[in-house]
């Protein structure tokens, strides 16, 4: 749900009217441009030139683990510390402060899972022009130039990464004001003289907006002045980057000259416009680059308000144009520069240095962390609408899906079914016995999740918000009262989630014994955690709010991070430690991975929001998180039917699948739009159950090494130029490519099979088709074009019931997919699906499936573990097989079975009819 | 691997009367009748024919047919069925993906034999519950359809007397009509002789109101003649007339000589006889020195004060506009609107000229004996006429209630006649819901609030076998952003003519239980209704 209308106190009305002034579209008057946040114009207003950054070569000392060395800003004198170091797997971190700030300067806590191991570097040689500093085996090296102050990061003769290199560094040092209220123009003056000194020159300071700013009616006071801070970094070669989401825009960055820079600032945006840089819910300031040769990433550890610009030196030219450099041989080495701009905090930047997107991907998670497992139930359908009216109602829904013979596992309910918008209570009318509700799902073995959002009615009758208060636990305004704001309950406190005793105390809230009426069936949905304050500049909080001793500015991006860390923590304790939690969040920061999943928040029921969730949940995978879904139908407005049930196709094939909808929008159950569409809903979330297996071992090698499950096909075809700017289709795992028909009225769509000497074997026709090819795939409305990659092995479920609990023991089909070779590999993950067993006591089966001369075979690839499970091996499917003349089963107890099997020739499919075999053992069979 | 595969069910089947046992074998998950395909040892044909296999290969957990048919009792076919026989209840067909899926659906438990799940037995308790609800239902039945009979029979003596009071009503029409136009000649030959005879009176009336103000002119020049000769001279010099502000002629604020002199005509002073030239060119202006100080103006101040009071007011209300129980904005536009009148009516009316005051004080003398004769006469043919025209409009009215009642669709034997013009409540723990048939359904919160317009009467909209079986209304009050308010109201069956229940199921779209003995059918024999559902 969310995005903020109707049903509010009268006292919210002139807040409304404003608000609702605009039609169907985001209102950008709302949200600031670079111009309008008075930090990103100074910054911005720099151009590129000589950096007046010097570093003062004297000053460096090595140590084992790192490298420090000050700068100092010729114009105005003032030093920077800048440490450097060499990281475990390659990976390179600057950090730039103050040498002697006025006050700490904030440093992002808790994202990072540990102080990152460090290796050694070494001084290859030092004069007064800089310094060569060794970066471990793989004969690269950092070169510290001295004057200006640059660094590059070389690969044998070639630079991989330039800092400063377009003089963009920029450090506003903190200050006292001089200013005072006697005499501002003097003030202005000297002031002027100050910022001429920095930035942009022959402005004054307040317009500057250094020790005030003022948007709309909202005016932030800045007692600590200005702060910001900027860096610019080269990427030659580079001419595709990637990630710092979240943006509805496509998978490839764009250049943003001539226009706002991407902004990383979360927002609840009402009504978001698609293919724009404005800031939405969540932000990770991870960029991602990659070429043919080398992906790399960018990490910016800072959650203030950041800018980032992009420009590149190809991005102008027309094809025509790259094509007769290339036939020239003249052309300048394509080029990608990236600027960092943040509001507060220092420069903290970690450069993963690749070279695969697998070894990025895991430098990433080897800083924050990986893919919380979610329980297995969590990746199968999810009800939700805002709102299920009560008790009845959920129990309606829930009788409609079985009488319907469509499965789910979990419903929702949002905002509305609680005691007047005071979470951790039930409206006492509409949901009079939420354990009885509970027990009637779970005696379905189904689930439920409620709302529970960080804003707290501020009511002396409301337990939670008088805790809150009593304890001191409220967000504090700059005045050191409780910071107030409107949301959907009126007026509101927000609890200060950056204090680890207000996290402890709110993840209590979620016992059994706290949370009345909660069931162990029963998981929660953080929204609105940006946060959302109605009344706030730009719908947030305000910037001079308090957390404890930092303001809002400097840790505004973290804020819904730590909601979400809370909220899981306490799922996690009320079950003792055992049972993984399942939390959704809509704001999110980098580490955000390791609590759950994110939706993309608020978006419309039209064709492009459609289109649009692929590129938003790819952008979110490469930097960590997996688990990302749009709402299938759309929030606002009402789908046609021919959307929504291209939508279920769609969503059926992405992480997070769940259908939510607007309260004003009319009902849209699968059922409700007649039996055919009824049946093409039925029909893509079977197809989601079936495969269930396959996610969930997608999901465990995520939460174990950090890969996407929904991946870009350049990470799996990194050298395959034209899958670079690919967002229409994409892949789970390395196995499965999914183009979803998101075209209203599609009859075809046109597929980019990658891979040459590959093929790929259609999923539901087990038509086979080479690769590197595009592939027109006439369409119906029943169409989803999926393939399997020759070469694999997929695990399904066939027996589709109506939860995956209750398909918990059900027997597996393997689909084995051969390669031109003859050959094909897969896995086979199982574990109980809910508890943290499968790590604590190594209580899974994790089976490597390998299809190697004319033999199938099982082999443990977790010695290890051990887990008994009742499923066995139901079915075998042989893609792109000949015909045998005897198929053999030998198991581990010497037995050897000859099993029956059908030979489809004109599809070369082999289907070996009840091999049997437990799921759990080694066995092998052998075709001749 | 899961659990043996080839379990026959054995089913107890009591022969009716005789109490002797036979015991019938098939397997698992087949209902009798399909019983002869499954002939143990024999192999098995698909019942599409797709295929044939061996018997040990039905309800082997491997599904080899394409309908499912081989695996009646194990969960393998994705589209399989399975029976379950509920001796002492209704026996069903469940999909197979609910075999041993740990969840009860059988009330045999059959459906639960391998997963684990504790099942009951429930099948004796639910056909014990179903017979009783389905006798309350027969009975309900019985009485219902009696009622409907009796609606029916009410119905049609209705229609009729509609039909006849329709007939009377033409009737009586086409006499009104006569009488109305014999009316309206009567009162347009009295009305020309009361017209001439008014315009008379009124003729001498204006010329006497002259006579009389010439008088009173000249009594007023006379005064001013008085007044303004300070010195009584028996002239009114420049210098009496200059203290005169108000007469000054380019309103500069100013009275100067030349201009005095202008006003007297030239003069430096006049007598009584020149003044008779100089009063009629100041007399518009002229002020009685009683009167001087000249009162302010009045009319300004007021109007300020009183567009001060419309902007208040305007945005007092402005936040109720964007209110968020949109319901009310109409409501309050409408208040909006009363109150509006209300403050055109406060407001003082503007100050009304000397002139006309006088004019008010001088009152037209009654009527001659002979015109208002003449009046008398022809305001009695016009209330003659009126009344004859409002009897003609009022038959009219009678008339189209009449012709739009026996207008509507009541059903197939206006049986739902009985409904119209009657509203029925239902009042839950917000609000009162009150649904008018054929006509709207509203809602009314409980504490305090206007009410909402839930749909308007819009046609019968059943399923085409069951037309009468649901009401829809629609073209209610509309919803922010949304589509108008509509009621979907299902009619069952029911003794008693009651709103059991409302919801809205989806926003601004909702849905009204109403039960009627109108929709009442004839019911089967009690005994076939039991017999019918029952196998035992």
């Amino acid at each position: 749900m969310a995005a903020f209308i109707v049903r509010m106190g009268p006292l919210l009305v002139l807040w409304l009217a404003v608000f609702l002034s605009g039609t169907w579209a985001v209102d950008r008057g709302n949200f600031k441009t670079c111009d309008q946040s008075a930090f990103c114009k100074r910054q911005r207003a720099l151009k590129p030139g000589q950096s007046p950054y010097r570093a003062l070569l004297e000053t460096l000392e090595l140590t084992n683990t790192k490298l420090t060395l000050q700068l100092i800003n010729d114009n105005n004198k003032v030093r920077l510390l800048l440490e450097l170091y060499r990281l475990q797997g390659n990976m390179t971190r600057v950090k730039i402060n103050e040498l002697k700030p006025l006050k700490p300067r904030f440093e992002v806590p808790d994202v990072l899972i540990n102080d990152p191991p460090t290796e050694p570097l070494s001084l290859l040689s030092q004069d007064e022009n800089g310094v060569v500093l060794s970066l471990g085996a793989d004969s690269q090296w950092l070169i510290v130039s001295a004057k200006p102050f640059r660094l590059d990061i070389m690969e044998g003769r070639e630079v991989l990464l330039s800092l400063n290199s377009r003089g963009l560094l920029a450090f506003e040092h903190l200050r006292i004001r001089k200013d005072t209220q006697v005499d501002p123009e003097g003030a202005e003056k000297k002031e002027e003289t100050d910022a001429a000194n920095e930035l942009a020159e022959g402005e004054t300071a307040k317009e500057d907006g250094m020790w005030e700013e003022t948007f709309k009616s909202h005016t932030d006071n800045k007692p600590n002045g200005p702060s910001s801070i900027s860096l610019d970094f080269s990427l030659p070669g580079v001419e595709h980057v990637y990630g710092i989401p979240e943006h509805a825009d496509s998978l490839k960055l764009k250049t943003t000259d001539g226009g706002d820079p991407y902004r990383l600032f979360n927002l609840d945006v009402f009504q978001y416009e698609l293919f724009n840089p404005m800031a939405l819910y969540g932000a990770i300031p991870v960029m991602l680059s990659h070429s043919a040769q080398r992906t790399m990433g960018i990490f910016w550890l800072n959650a203030a308000e950041t800018w980032v610009d992009i420009s590149s030196n190809t991005a102008g030219k027309t094809v025509f144009g790259q094509m007769l450099d290339y036939v020239q041989g003249s052309s300048e080495t394509p080029q990608t520069d990236v600027r960092w701009i943040s509001e507060s905090g220092i420069i903290d930047v970690f450069i993963m240095l690749g070279p695969t997107p697998t070894d990025v991907f895991s430098q990433y998670a080897s800083l924050t962390g990986t893919q919380a497992f979610p329980p297995l139930s969590a990746l199968a359908y999810h009800q939700c609408r805002w709102n299920y009216n009560d008790q009845e109602d959920v129990a309606a829904v829930d009788k409609g899906f079985d009488e319907h013979d469509i499965p789910y596992d979990f419903i929702w309910l949002d905002i509305e079914h609680t005691d007047g918008k005071r979470y951790f209570t039930w409206d006492p009318h509409k949901f009079p016995q939420p354990k009885d509700m509970l027990q009637g799902l779970m005696d379905k073995r189904r689930k439920m999740v409620t709302i529970v959002d960080p804003h707290i009615k501020v009511d002396s009758s409301y337990k939670i918000h008088n805790e809150i208060r009593s304890k001191g636990f409220y967000v504090k305004n700059k005045d050191g009262g409780d910071y107030e704001g409107w949301c959907w309950p009126g007026n509101s406190g927000y609890p200060d989630f950056t204090n680890p005793e207000m996290r402890a105390w709110w993840a209590s809230m979620f016992a059994y014994d706290q949370y009345e009426g909660s069931m162990e069936n029963m998981y929660t949905w953080n929204d609105m955690n940006e946060p959302s304050v109605f009344n706030g500049p730009e719908v947030t909080m305000h910037k001079d709010a308090l957390h404890g001793n930092w303001e809002n500015r400097d840790l505004h991006n973290l804020y819904g991070l730590y909601v979400q860390m809370a909220t899981a923590e306490g799922l996690i304790e009320r079950s003792g430690g055992v049972e993984r939690p399942f939390v959704l969040t809509r704001a999110f920061f980098a580490g955000s991975q390791r609590y759950g999943a994110v939706w993309t928040g608020d978006n419309t029921a039209e064709w492009e929001h459609l289109k649009i969730s692929i590129p938003m949940c790819l952008s979110l995978g490469l930097v960590g998180v997996s688990f990302c879904g749009a709402d299938v139908g759309g929030f606002f407005k009402s789908p046609s039917t021919e959307l929504l049930v291209r939508w279920y196709q769609t969503g059926a094939y992405q992480p997070f699948f769940r259908a939510h909808a607007h309260l004003d929008t009319p009902r849209r159950e699968p059922w409700l739009f007649g039996p055919e569409n009824t049946a093409l809903i039925r029909e893509a979330v079977r197809q989601r159950y079936a495969l269930l297996p396959y996610w969930y071992q997608l999901f465990y090698h995520a939460h174990h090494s950090g890969q996407p499950v929904m991946r870009p096909l350049w990470v799996e075809y990194p050298q395959d130029t034209a899958t670079f700017s690919m967002d229409d289709q994409f892949l789970l795992g390395r196995d499965l490519l999914v183009h979803p028909v998101t075209e209203e009225g599609g009859r075809g769509v046109t597929a980019y099979l990658p891979g040459k000497g590959e093929v790929w074997f259609d999923v539901h026709t087990f038509q086979k088709h080479n690769g590197a090819q595009n592939l027109y795939i006439p369409v119906t409305i029943s169409s989803i074009p999926v393939f399997q990659r020759g070469g694999s092995i997929i695990p399904r479920k066939a027996r589709v019931r109506r939860s995956s609990s209750c398909m918990e023991h059900d027997p597996y089909t393997l689909f084995v997919a051969l390669s031109p070779k003859r050959f094909a590999q897969g896995e086979l993950y199982i574990d109980d699906g809910h508890t943290f067993n499968f790590d604590k006591q190594k209580q899974f089966i994790h089976r490597r499936l390998s299809f190697a001369n004319k033999a199938l075979s099982s082999r443990n690839l977790a010695p290890g573990s051990q887990f008994i499970t009742p499923s066995w091996i139901e079915k075998i499917v042989i893609l792109g097989a000949s015909k045998p003349s005897k198929a053999t089963l030998k198991t581990p107890d010497g037995k050897e079975n000859l099993l029956e099997f059908e030979f489809d020739a004109s599809m070369s499919v082999l289907t070996l009819r009840k091999p049997g075999v437990n799921a759990g053992v080694d066995w092998t069979v052998v075709l001749q | 691997m899961s659990c043996a595969l080839l379990l026959l069910l054995t089913s107890l089947a009591l022969a009716m009367g005789t109490g002797t046992a036979v015991e019938i074998q098939r397997p698992r998950g087949v209902p009798q009748s399909k019983r002869q395909f499954y002939e143990e040892n024999k192999p098995f044909t698909c019942l599409d024919g797709s295929s044939t296999i061996p018997f040990d290969r039905v309800n082997d957990d491997y599904c080899d047919c394409k309908d499912g048919s081989d695996e009646p009792g194990t969960a393998a076919c994705p589209n399989g069925s399975f029976h379950c026989t509920n001796a002492g209840f209704r026996p069903a067909f469940i999909p197979s993906s609910r075999i041993n899926d740990g969840i009860c659906d059988c009330c045999d438990t059959t459906d639960e034999y391998n997963s684990g799940a504790t099942c009951q037995n429930t099948c004796r308790e639910m056909g014990r519950k179903e017979r009783e609800s389905l006798q309350i239902m027969a009975e309900i039945t019985k009485e219902g359809f009696l009622l409907k009979q009796q609606l029916i029979h009410e119905a049609k003596r209705g229609q009729e007397d509609k039909r006849g009071k329709l007939t009377e009503l033409k009737g009586s029409k086409k006499g009104l009509e006569g009488k109305v136009e014999a009316l309206r000649t009567v009162k347009e030959t009295a009305e020309d002789p009361e017209k001439e005879a008014k315009e008379r009176h009124l003729k001498s009336w204006e010329e006497q109101k002259e006579l009389i103000r010439m008088e009173k002119d000249k009594t007023r020049m006379a005064e001013a003649f008085l007044e303004l000769d300070d010195d009584a001279d028996g002239y009114v010099s420049v210098a009496e007339l200059q203290s005169h502000l108000e007469l000054d002629p380019d309103s500069d604020g100013s009275l100067t000589e030349t201009e005095t002199q202008g006003l007297l005509g030239g003069e430096g002073k006049v007598d009584t006889s020149t003044f008779e030239t100089v009063w009629s060119g100041i007399k518009d202006k002229y002020l009685s020195e009683g009167l001087l100080d000249p009162p302010a103006p009045v009319e300004t101040p007021q109007e300020e004060e009183s567009r001060d009071f419309v902007s208040d007011h305007d945005s007092d209300h402005y936040p109720e506009d964007y209110a968020g129980e949109e319901e009310d904005v109409e409501d309050d536009d409408e208040e909006d609107d009363d109150h509006d009148e209300e403050e055109e009516e406060k407001v003082p009316p503007t100050v009304q000229t000397p002139e006309k005051r006088e004019d008010d004080e001088l009152s037209m003398p009654p009527y001659d004996t002979e015109t208002q004769s003449l009046i008398d006469a022809a305001q009695k043919a016009r209330d003659d006429f009126d009344e004859a025209e409002r009897a003609l409009r009022e038959v009219d009215d009678q008339m189209k209630n009449l012709e739009k009642e026996i207008g509507f669709d009541f059903g197939p034997s206006a049986e739902f006649a009985y409904l119209y013009s009657q509203c029925y409540e239902l009042s839950t723990s917000e609000y009162i819901y009150r649904l008018c048939p054929f006509n709207r359904v509203s809602q009314k919160p409980k504490f305090g609030g206007s009410e909402t317009n839930l749909g308007l009467w819009g046609q019968w909209a059943g399923p085409e076998e069951n037309l009468y079986s649901v009401m829809k209304y629609d073209h209610g009050q509309g919803c922010w952003q949304g589509p108008n308010r509509s009621t979907t109201v299902k009619l069952t069956c029911g003794k008693e003519t009651v709103v059991t229940s409302t919801s809205e199921p989806s926003r601004c779209e909702y849905l009204m239980e109403f039960t009627t003995p109108a929709v009442c059918q004839e019911p089967a024999s009690l005994d076939e209704v039991l017999h019918g559902h029952t196998e035992l």
